[in-house]
């Protein structure tokens, strides 16, 4: 039983310094792609650690498969509604930045650089 | 005890995450910030029920993170295209000539 209490605890704060981290990141980062990175910490490390750490902590019981429910259904729409939020900003027009600050042109041509360097 | 220090964890980035609601500079920036409102508020509800001994409110936490998810899709298409349904602003489709 320590065993389990001492895994549960780990799973539990783990999976709360995600979702902090994904908190702060939302809050401090430049622009929507970024902040979106940060907000799919949440959706996947951060929730499959604390209801990891919660099945632990429920036993063998029905409560167990209604967790795993919860992680099944958030593991296909939390990819699914970011995919559809970035496709969203690229069609609303939203650049995202370089690290210098300035915006990237989405229609200037990689390949076109890359033949002319010559690699 | 642990129960409470992640839900304490998981307030603290809702907080975050409402002023980021309320500065967001753009529509997108809020719904992205509520879509991920929406994921910790299951968490905290599943969080809730094992704090106060009742696992029973993962049925809620099941329903939340459904409507979550639906929110944010039409959400989207709501400010994408102007309108929830129909077909305002898609080209009528050709009949086929047979």
């Amino acid at each position: 039983m320590i065993v389990l209490e001492i895994m549960s605890w780990i799973l539990l704060l783990s999976g709360s310094f995600f979702v902090v981290v994904s908190g702060v990141g939302v809050l401090r980062l430049p622009d929507v792609y970024s902040r979106m990175h940060a907000a799919g910490l949440t959706d996947t490390l951060g929730t499959a650690l604390i209801l990891a750490g919660l099945m632990l902590q429920a036993g063998i019981s029905l409560v167990v498969i209604k967790l795993g429910l919860i992680g099944i259904v958030l593991f296909f729409t939390g990819p699914t509604s970011t995919y559809a939020l970035a496709n969203a900003c690229l069609g609303g027009g939203i650049k995202p930045i370089s690290t210098d600050g300035t915006s990237i042109d989405l229609n200037h041509d990689v390949a076109e650089d890359r033949s002319s360097t010559g690699s | 005890m642990m129960f409470a220090v992640a839900s304490v964890a998981v307030f603290f980035a809702m907080g975050m995450l409402l002023i980021r609601v309320f500065l967001g500079p753009t529509v997108y920036d809020r719904i992205l910030a509520v879509n991920s409102f929406g994921t910790k508020t299951m968490l905290i509800i599943a969080l809730m029920g094992f704090l106060n001994g009742r696992p029973e409110f993962l049925d809620i936490a099941i329903l939340y993170a459904l409507i979550n998810s639906v929110a944010t899709i039409a959400v989207l298409k709501f400010f994408r295209f102007g309108s929830l349904g129909g077909s305002v602003n898609v080209p009528p489709i050709d009949e086929p000539t047979s």
